[in-house]
């Protein structure tokens, strides 16, 4: 065990692992979060906290942790290296585990031209495989990325992400192993639409026994519209939406309906495929499906550990 | 070499509202190159300069004339009185032309007339690439002669993030994913093996992070210790 949190419990017991994303909103009124957390307490074994995702100015992923955290569920922090040097990743890092937060998602972050202070100055001091490993060593060894002691030892368990979606293909597997290697426990993917590419990844992963170093959560949506598939395709960095796809939607009556068939039936391929440890649901702005998507995917309920 | 462009007309007519007598100053290395600050630049924004003032009906006298380097005190020493007749001197230099002559001839007010862009080169007629950062500590002998500090949009040393598609930046179409290319180049040259190893965090307090940066050689100084 690193840190004992809910999650790691669940993967390390074998069951396939099911975690949720909360994004936070563009203020300080944590009370649709608080709702949607609420609605999900139950169907999930932990909870993503974006930070703010797609550079999007937003309540703290610490601090909503701390929100969760008082309701007694358990958040996932995510943490990028776009906004904050090594002094203040590594500060924050202790402030989290100080809170109570046992999961850490160490990721790039989209470049800040995508959000909404697009002259904001990127900090990249460090990239993500630094972060992971500089945090790794600060629980293993106790000290920080310069050498310098930690006063006391701390525990947390390690995420990160990968995206099978992203070129140069064959090198994605390296980069996981290198992630791996970095200190991460727990992997969750990009969203998967192309099943099938996801599928070749996956062999790729198996091939280097990469699935028995790591828990695999493959991530899913839920397609609420047309527009939304579109948009996505066109014009969310790092996901693949195939032509078949969007033309399964575009021939369904119900499109919501149709989304979430899709995104159910995705988790059922996801729980036959050797090597995945469970799945990642991101069903941002449509968080109260995400108990109807468990329930129907034969995830619930939630194992008790 | 560095590559500049010269600013909207709109700001330089603002702000050389205040003088008179002009001077528009060329450089003739780097700018002049990438046809941005050159004896024939500064000819032509002294003419739309003069042409400017005149339908404001606001007085001015303005001359363009170019020297080497504005980033060498010599250079600048063979027109130093003559600079003097002016009330400002429009440099279409580098930001280290405008400081050198600054730093230089402290007397004289010297606006920019351009605005610095990189360390590059033009990679067709028409289009210049930035290719150094200058960070003090280069990495290219790893990477076979492709800088990802400042070719990846995150200066990542580990490989391309999540959002390399298709060899473009996540950024945009236009721009190529720098970790991309280094990634097809070490598989060309057999040397993929390198990009296993974790790059630690690098040391930025040999770039501009450190603080401004001088290099001082006291093998090639006149007076050691001055």
């Amino acid at each position: 065990m690193k840190a004992g949190s809910n999650l790691e419990k669940v993967i390390n017991s074998g069951q396939f692992a099911v975690t949720g994303e909360l994004g936070p909103p563009k203020s300080a009124d944590v009370s649709m979060i608080k709702e949607h957390a609420e609605a999900m307490r139950n169907y999930v074994d932990a909870f993503n906290i974006t930070d703010n995702q797609t550079a999007i100015v937003r309540t703290s992923s610490i601090g909503v942790a701390g929100v969760l955290l008082q309701m007694g569920l358990e958040p996932v922090v995510q943490m990028t290296v776009r906004d904050r040097n090594r002094i203040a990743l590594q500060g924050d890092l202790l402030g989290a585990v100080a809170l109570g937060v046992k999961n850490v998602l160490c990721l790039s972050g989209d470049h800040q031209k995508f959000g909404n202070e697009p002259g904001a100055k990127g900090v990249y001091d460090i990239d993500s495989m630094q972060l992971l490993k500089g945090f790794k060593d600060i629980r293993d060894e106790g000290k920080f990325i310069g050498g310098d002691e930690l006063e006391a030892p701390l525990s947390v368990y390690l995420g990160a992400v990968a995206n099978p979606f992203a070129d140069p293909f064959e090198y994605r597997v390296d980069r996981l192993e290198k992630k791996v290697e970095a200190g991460a426990s727990f992997i969750q993917t990009q969203c998967i639409f192309d099943i099938d590419r996801f599928k070749r990844w996956m062999e790729l992963v198996r091939e280097r026994g990469l699935h028995k170093k790591v828990a695999i959560l493959g991530g899913v949506t839920p397609i609420k519209s047309l527009g939304a598939a579109r948009y996505m395709k066109n014009y969310v960095s790092g996901i693949t939406v195939p032509d078949e796809l969007i033309e399964r939607l575009q021939g369904a009556e119900k499109k919501k309906e149709e989304g979430l068939n899709i995104c159910i039936e995705t988790i059922q391929q996801l729980k036959e495929i050797e090597g995945v440890a469970g799945v990642h649901i991101m069903a941002i702005a449509w968080e109260e499906v995400v108990p109807e998507i468990v329930e129907r995917a034969g995830l619930y309920p939630r194992p008790k550990l | 070499m560095i590559t500049a462009e010269r600013k909207p007309l709109e700001e330089i007519f603002e702000m050389l509202v205040p003088y008179r007598r002009i001077a528009v100053l060329g450089c003739g290395t780097c700018v002049t190159v990438c046809m941005a600050g050159g004896q024939k630049e500064a000819e032509e924004l002294a003419a739309a300069i003069s042409i400017h003032r005149k339908k404001e009906k606001q007085e001015a006298s303005v001359e363009a004339f170019t020297i080497e380097r504005q980033c060498e005190f010599e250079m600048i020493d063979q027109v130093a009185e003559r600079l003097k007749g002016f009330d400002v001197i429009l440099s279409l230099a580098c930001g280290v032309g405008v400081q050198t002559l600054v730093e230089h001839l402290p007397e004289l007010i010297v606006l920019p007339g351009l605005n610095t862009k990189s360390m590059g080169y033009p990679v067709e007629q028409g289009v210049w690439v930035e290719r150094c950062l200058g960070c003090g500590d280069c990495v290219l002998h790893l990477t076979q002669g492709i800088c990802p500090i400042t070719r990846c949009a995150k200066s990542l040393l580990n490989g391309p993030c999540g959002g390399s598609a298709e060899g473009k930046c996540e950024i945009s179409k236009d721009t190529e994913c720098a970790w991309h290319l280094i990634h097809d180049r070490l598989a060309k040259l057999g040397l993929l093996k390198v990009l296993d190893e974790i790059q630690p965090p690098k040391d930025w307090s040999s770039s501009h992070h450190g603080g401004p940066r001088t290099i001082v050689r006291e093998d090639v100084r006149l007076e050691s210790g001055k």
